[in-house]
C-alpha cells in the first residue's frame, strides 16, 4: 500500500466497543450491527454471534474478547471500516476491559430505557473516559411499555455528564435506531491518528491458543505497519518472533497483506506460549523498534487461590491435562500440584478473582467432564516465624503452629465503591464489618458517592460482592486494587469431622471473628453433610481449643415402603440415584462429604 | 411364571395432598369409554402375551376404583374372567375408599369374585385426615369394614400412613390401636414420602410443610413392629403385616420378582422379560387402545444383571428374604458369586443375616433398607 493510501484508509476507520449492563441488550445490538454492515449473510448469522462460548451465553457475560471488522456504507457515500471490539463485563477482568478500550477511539454506552444506568456500567464508563474515548449514549429498548427515555436521558446527563440530547433512542430487538447509531459512529468517533510510516507499535488486547497454529494474538496497530515475514519483538520480555500471518476477523479470520494504523486484527507468529503475548504488551519491529511501549501495561498476578481436586481420584491426570489446556488460553491461570490428607492429589490454582475461579471450575466440569471439589479460596499470607524466617503461604494448611508464628501480614486492597447516596450507610457498615479502614468519601454529583476503604483482600474474597449487591440492591459498582501487606491478628481455624482434622476445610481468619465463623461453619456443615450410619461430631478449633461444635445425627431410617402398583423401575431409579449421589461425595476419614461442603466455609450467609 | 393382573382405575373424587399416582378428577371424565377401552386392552394383551398360568391374583387399584358407579365397576370386574383364565382360589383385591362404597357395591363385588379389600384408612385422626386432604371421616372405616363383612368379603386390609405433617407418637399409637381392634386380616403401613407434582411437594418447597424428624419416624416404625407383633400381625414384608397367614399374594408376586399383567392408563406390567409402562394421560391411553394398539409408553427388556439385582432388592423386602436355592436355580450362580463381597460387608454392618437357606434383613437393616438395596446394584459405569 502506498503511504497516502494508508492515511486515506486510516481516516475511514472507526474503532469502538459496546459498554452495557448485563441484559441491557449488548449482544442483540451487536447482532443488528453485524447484519446492517453485511459482515455475515443471514445464514451465517447465529443469534448473539459475539458470545461464542456456552458458558458466556448462560451467564450472559463475555469472557473472551472478540474483534470484528465490518464495512459500512455511510450516508455521505463513503465506505467506512468499523472494528467492533467486545469487552468482558466483570471486575475480575477490569484490566482486560481497560486494554480493549485502549484499542478503541469510541464506545457505545447502552442504557436500558426502563432500568436506567446500572452500577456495573458506570465503572466501565469511567474506564472509557480514562482512555479518552468518545462515548455515544444509546437508550435501548424504547419499545418496551415501561420505557422512560426522558428520565434515562436526564440520568445520562446527571450521572455521566454527557449531553442528554446526544442520546440515541433505539431498540436493538425491533431494529429501531440502528442506522442512527451507525451514522453517529462515523461522525462522532474520531479516526485513529498514528503515523503509518513510524516504527511499528501494536497493542495486544487478547490472545488465544490454537492447537494447529499456536498463539493467535489480537492486536490493534497504533503506529506503523506490519507484514508477514517480518521479525517482531514483544516489548515486555524482549522475545522475538517471525510473523507468519496477519489478518482481520469478519468474524471469520481473513488473512491480509499488511495491517496498518487503526487496524484491529490478529497476528500468528509461531508463538507457543500465551505467556509470551501478555495483554497490554506492545509488539514492535525487532530491527527498528518504537521508542516507547504503549502505557498501561502490567503483568497480571493471581490474587485468589484455591485447591482443585477430582472427586474421583482416578481423574487426577485428566484434571492436569484440563488445566494445561486451559492455561494455553489463559496466562493468568496458575497451578501447581498439591496433596491434601483429606482429598488426595490435586492442584493449588491461582486466579484473578472469584469469578475467574468459578469460570475455570465450571469449564473443567463441563468441557472436560471432571467432577471437582473446590476448597475455600485463600489469598497469599506472609508469615514471619519466631526464628525470623518469612514464608508466604497460599494454603491455610501450610500455616505453621501458633507457637512458631511471630506475626502474620495479609494483602490489603484499596476498594472504591460507587453508590447512590441513599446506600452510603449500608456500604460503610459493610466495609467496617469487613475490617476496612476508611480512607475517603466524595460526592461525584448530587446523587453519586464514591467511598474509598482499605480492606483485607481475604474479606473481599469471602462474600463481599454478594453482601455489597444485597446491601445496595445491586446499585453499587466496585473496583479494587492491591496496595500491599499489613499486619493482622490472624489465626488458623481447623474443622474436625468425627474427631479428624480435615485439612481442606481449614481457613485463616481474624481472631475476633473466629468464634462466629466457627459457629456458622459447624452449623452449615451439619446441614450440608447427609446423615451417616453413625453420629458425626463437627468441630471448629484453633490449635487444640474447640471453639464451636455441632452434631450430624445418625441415619435412622431410609427405606421406601410403597410398591407403586408394580412400578419396579421407579424403585430402581431411586436406588440408582442414591448410589450415584454417593459417588459424587468424597469419603473423608469414614464420613461421606458432598462437594458443596468444601465451599461452605466460603459463604458466611447463615441462610444458605 | 405370570399369574397376576393389576388393573388401574385413574379416577378420584378428591385428590390427596401426597398422591402422585396417575389419577384424574372424576367429574366430566369419559369413564364409560375408559372402561370399554381397558376391556379392549385386556383382549389385546392376552392375544399378544398369552397366559402361561391361570391367574392367581388380581388387584384393582387407583385412583379410586370405588368412585365408579356399581354398574361401571361391575362391567370392569366381569370382564376379567371373560378374558383371563382364573384359578379356583384367585385372590381378588379392590381398593376402597372409606365411605365410597355401600352394601350394593360390596354385594356386586362379592358376586363377581372379589374376595379381598384394601381400605384406605391412612389415619384415624380427623385433623390429620383433613391435613392430607382425604374426604372421609375416621368412623367411616369401621362402617366400611362392617358392610364388607356383611357382603361376605372377609379378607380385609387397611392402609395406614405415618410420618405425616403434625403427626405425633400419640396419634400413631391411637391409630394403630384402632386398626388392630377392627376385624381385619392385614395392615399395610407406609411412611409419607413427598413426591414431585403433589400439593405437599409445593408446600415443602415453600417451607410450609412441617414433617416429623427422622428420629420420630423411625420410632414410629419401631413401635409399630412391636405393637403389631403383640397383636398377632406378622411382619412378612417391610410395610405389610398379616394376621393368620392372610398375606397379600398379589404384593408378594412383585417382591418375588414374578411377572404380571398391567391394564389401564399408567399401569405397569412385566411380561416376557419386558417391563412396560402404559401411557398415563387419558387421551393418549384411550387413543392408542381405540386404534387397536397396545398403549405402551415405554418398554424395557430386563437384562440378566438387572434381574439378579431386582431379585435381591425386591426379595430382601420380605421377612423371609431371598432364598439361596431359588436364586441359584434362576441365575445359575450363588448370591455371593453374583455380588462378590456385598453380603459379607452387609453382614459386618449388621444389616443382613444369613441362614443355611436364605439371606434376610436384620431389624436394623429393615429401617435402612435402601442403603442395603443400593449395594446390590452393579456399578452404573
Amino acid at each position: 500500500m502506498k503511504p497516502e493510501d494508508r492515511i486515506n484508509r486510516r481516516d475511514r476507520i472507526r474503532n469502538f466497543s459496546i459498554i452495557a449492563h448485563i441484559d441491557h441488550g449488548k449482544s442483540t445490538l451487536a447482532d443488528r450491527i453485524l447484519e446492517k454492515t453485511s459482515a455475515l449473510t443471514s445464514r451465517e448469522m447465529q443469534d448473539q454471534m459475539l458470545d461464542a462460548m456456552d458458558l458466556e451465553r448462560e451467564r450472559g457475560i463475555t469472557i473472551k474478547l472478540n474483534a470484528v471488522q465490518l464495512l459500512y456504507k455511510a450516508e455521505d457515500g463513503e465506505e467506512y471500516i468499523f472494528h467492533l471490539i467486545d469487552t468482558p463485563g466483570h471486575v475480575d477482568f477490569a484490566y482486560e476491559v481497560s486494554r480493549s478500550l485502549a484499542a478503541c477511539e469510541g464506545a457505545l454506552l447502552i442504557v436500558d430505557a426502563a432500568q436506567g444506568i446500572e452500577a456495573q456500567t458506570l465503572a466501565n464508563v469511567y474506564l472509557a473516559l480514562d482512555n479518552d474515548l468518545e462515548i455515544l449514549p444509546v437508550i435501548n429498548k424504547i419499545d418496551l411499555p415501561s420505557a422512560e427515555p426522558d428520565r434515562v436521558r436526564k440520568e445520562v446527563e446527571d450521572v455521566i455528564g454527557l449531553p442528554g440530547e446526544d442520546c440515541i433512542p433505539a431498540s436493538a430487538k425491533a431494529g429501531i435506531g440502528i442506522d442512527e447509531i451507525l451514522e453517529a459512529v462515523v461522525k462522532k468517533v474520531p479516526a485513529p491518528s498514528g503515523d503509518p510510516e513510524a516504527p511499528l507499535k501494536a497493542m495486544i488486547f487478547d490472545s488465544l491458543y490454537d492447537p494447529y497454529r499456536g498463539v493467535i494474538v489480537y492486536i490493534r496497530i497504533m503506529e506503523g505497519t506490519v507484514k508477514p515475514g517480518e521479525k517482531v519483538k514483544m516489548m515486555a520480555n524482549g522475545k522475538q518472533f517471525e510473523v507468519q500471518e496477519i489478518g482481520v476477523f469478519t468474524p471469520k479470520p481473513v488473512p491480509k497483506e499488511e495491517l496498518t494504523v487503526g487496524d484491529v486484527g490478529y497476528m500468528i507468529a509461531s508463538i507457543k506460549n500465551v505467556g509470551d503475548s501478555q495483554v497490554g504488551d506492545t509488539v514492535t519491529h525487532a530491527a527498528k523498534p518504537t521508542a516507547e511501549p504503549m502505557p498501561g501495561y502490567r503483568k497480571l498476578n493471581p490474587m485468589v487461590f484455591c485447591g482443585l481436586y477430582p472427586v474421583d481420584t482416578n481423574n487426577y491426570t485428566d484434571l492436569r491435562e484440563a488445566l494445561e489446556k486451559l492455561e494455553l488460553n489463559d496466562s493468568s491461570l496458575q497451578f501447581e500440584a498439591e496433596t491434601s490428607q483429606a482429598l488426595g492429589f490435586g492442584f493449588r490454582c491461582g486466579f484473578l478473582g472469584l469469578l475467574h475461579m468459578e469460570i475455570i471450575q465450571e469449564r473443567i466440569e463441563r468441557e472436560f467432564g471432571i467432577d471437582l471439589i473446590t476448597t475455600a479460596p485463600s489469598v497469599i499470607y506472609e508469615v514471619t516465624k519466631t526464628d525470623g524466617e518469612v514464608i508466604e503461604i497460599d494454603n491455610p494448611s501450610e500455616m505453621p503452629d501458633a507457637q512458631q508464628v511471630d506475626h502474620v501480614r495479609e494483602p490489603y486492597v484499596k476498594a472504591e465503591v460507587m453508590v447512590p447516596n441513599e446506600y452510603v450507610g449500608p456500604v460503610m457498615e459493610l466495609c467496617q464489618r469487613k475490617r476496612g479502614d476508611y480512607l475517603d468519601m466524595k460526592y461525584l454529583d448530587e446523587n453519586r458517592v464514591n467511598i474509598v476503604y482499605e480492606i483485607p483482600l481475604s474479606e473481599i474474597v469471602y462474600d463481599f460482592f454478594d453482601a455489597l449487591k444485597s446491601n445496595t440492591k445491586g446499585y453499587a459498582s466496585f473496583d479494587y486494587e492491591l496496595i500491599g501487606y499489613k499486619e493482622s491478628n490472624l489465626v488458623k481455624m481447623d474443622i474436625l469431622l468425627n474427631g479428624e482434622k480435615v485439612d481442606a476445610l481449614s481457613i485463616i481468619v481474624h481472631r475476633d471473628s473466629a468464634y462466629d465463623r466457627g459457629k456458622i461453619i459447624a452449623e452449615k456443615l451439619k446441614n450440608l453433610i447427609p446423615r451417616q450410619q453413625f453420629e458425626v461430631p463437627v468441630q471448629a478449633s484453633i490449635g487444640q481449643k474447640i471453639i464451636a461444635r455441632s452434631t450430624i445425627k445418625a441415619m435412622r431410617k431410609n427405606v421406601l415402603a410403597k410398591c407403586y402398583g408394580g412400578d419396579i423401575s421407579r424403585k430402581r431409579k431411586l436406588l440408582e440415584k442414591q448410589k450415584e449421589g454417593k459417588k459424587r461425595m468424597k469419603s473423608v476419614g469414614n464420613v461421606e462429604v458432598p462437594q458443596e461442603a468444601f465451599m461452605s466455609v466460603l459463604s458466611m450467609d447463615e441462610n444458605k | 411364571m405370570r399369574k397376576s393382573i393389576y388393573i388401574h382405575v385413574p379416577f378420584c373424587e378428591q385428590i390427596c395432598h401426597y398422591c402422585d399416582f396417575n389419577k384424574f378428577f372424576l367429574e366430566n371424565q369419559p369413564v364409560d369409554e375408559y372402561i370399554d377401552l381397558t376391556i379392549e386392552e385386556m383382549k389385546h394383551t392376552v392375544k399378544k402375551y398369552p397366559q402361561t398360568n391361570t391367574v392367581e391374583t388380581i388387584y384393582v387399584g387407583g385412583g379410586t376404583p370405588t368412585s365408579l358407579t356399581t354398574e361401571q365397576l361391575q362391567r370392569l370386574l366381569e370382564a376379567v374372567p371373560k378374558h383371563f383364565h382364573l384359578a379356583e382360589d384367585t385372590e381378588w383385591t379392590v381398593e376402597v375408599n372409606p365411605g365410597s362404597a355401600g352394601a350394593d357395591k360390596f354385594a356386586m363385588m362379592r358376586r363377581t369374585g372379589v374376595n379381598r379389600l384394601s381400605i384406605g384408612a391412612q389415619t384415624f385422626d380427623p385433623v390429620l385426615l383433613k391435613a392430607i386432604n382425604r374426604d372421609h371421616q375416621p368412623d367411616q372405616v369401621e362402617e366400611t369394614v362392617r358392610l364388607a363383612l356383611e357382603a361376605g368379603i372377609e379378607n380385609l386390609s387397611i392402609d395406614l400412613m405415618f410420618g405425616l405433617p403434625g403427626q405425633t407418637m400419640e396419634h400413631w399409637k391411637d391409630t394403630l390401636q384402632k386398626a388392630v381392634s377392627l376385624p381385619i386380616t392385614h395392615i399395610s403401613a407406609y411412611s409419607l414420602k413427598i413426591e414431585p407434582k403433589t400439593v405437599f411437594y409445593q408446600m415443602m418447597n415453600k417451607g410450609k410443610l412441617k414433617l416429623p424428624e427422622q428420629e420420630l419416624e423411625a420410632d414410629m416404625y419401631a413401635f409399630m413392629l412391636e405393637f403389631l407383633k403383640g397383636n398377632e400381625f406378622d411382619a412378612y414384608e417391610i410395610s405389610n403385616f398379616a394376621r393368620r397367614g392372610a398375606v397379600s399374594r398379589h404384593n408378594l408376586a412383585y417382591w418375588n420378582n414374578d411377572e404380571y399383567y398391567g391394564i389401564g392408563a399408567g399401569a405397569h406390567s412385566y411380561v416376557e422379560g419386558q417391563r412396560i409402562r402404559n401411557h398415563g394421560p387419558l387421551p393418549k391411553y384411550m387413543k392408542a387402545v381405540r386404534e387397536k394398539k397396545l398403549p405402551y409408553l415405554e418398554m424395557h427388556e430386563v437384562t440378566f444383571s438387572e434381574k439378579m439385582e431386582e431379585e435381591m432388592f425386591m426379595g430382601l423386602r420380605k421377612r423371609l428374604g431371598v432364598s439361596k436355592e431359588r436364586f441359584e436355580n434362576r441365575y445359575g450362580r450363588t448370591v455371593q458369586e453374583a455380588f462378590p463381597g456385598v453380603t459379607e460387608d452387609l453382614k459386618k454392618a449388621g444389616w443382613l443375616y444369613e441362614t443355611p437357606e436364605r439371606f434376610m434383613l436384620t431389624d436394623e437393616g429393615l429401617l435402612l433398607g435402601n442403603e442395603v438395596f443400593e449395594k446390590f446394584l452393579f456399578a452404573a459405569d
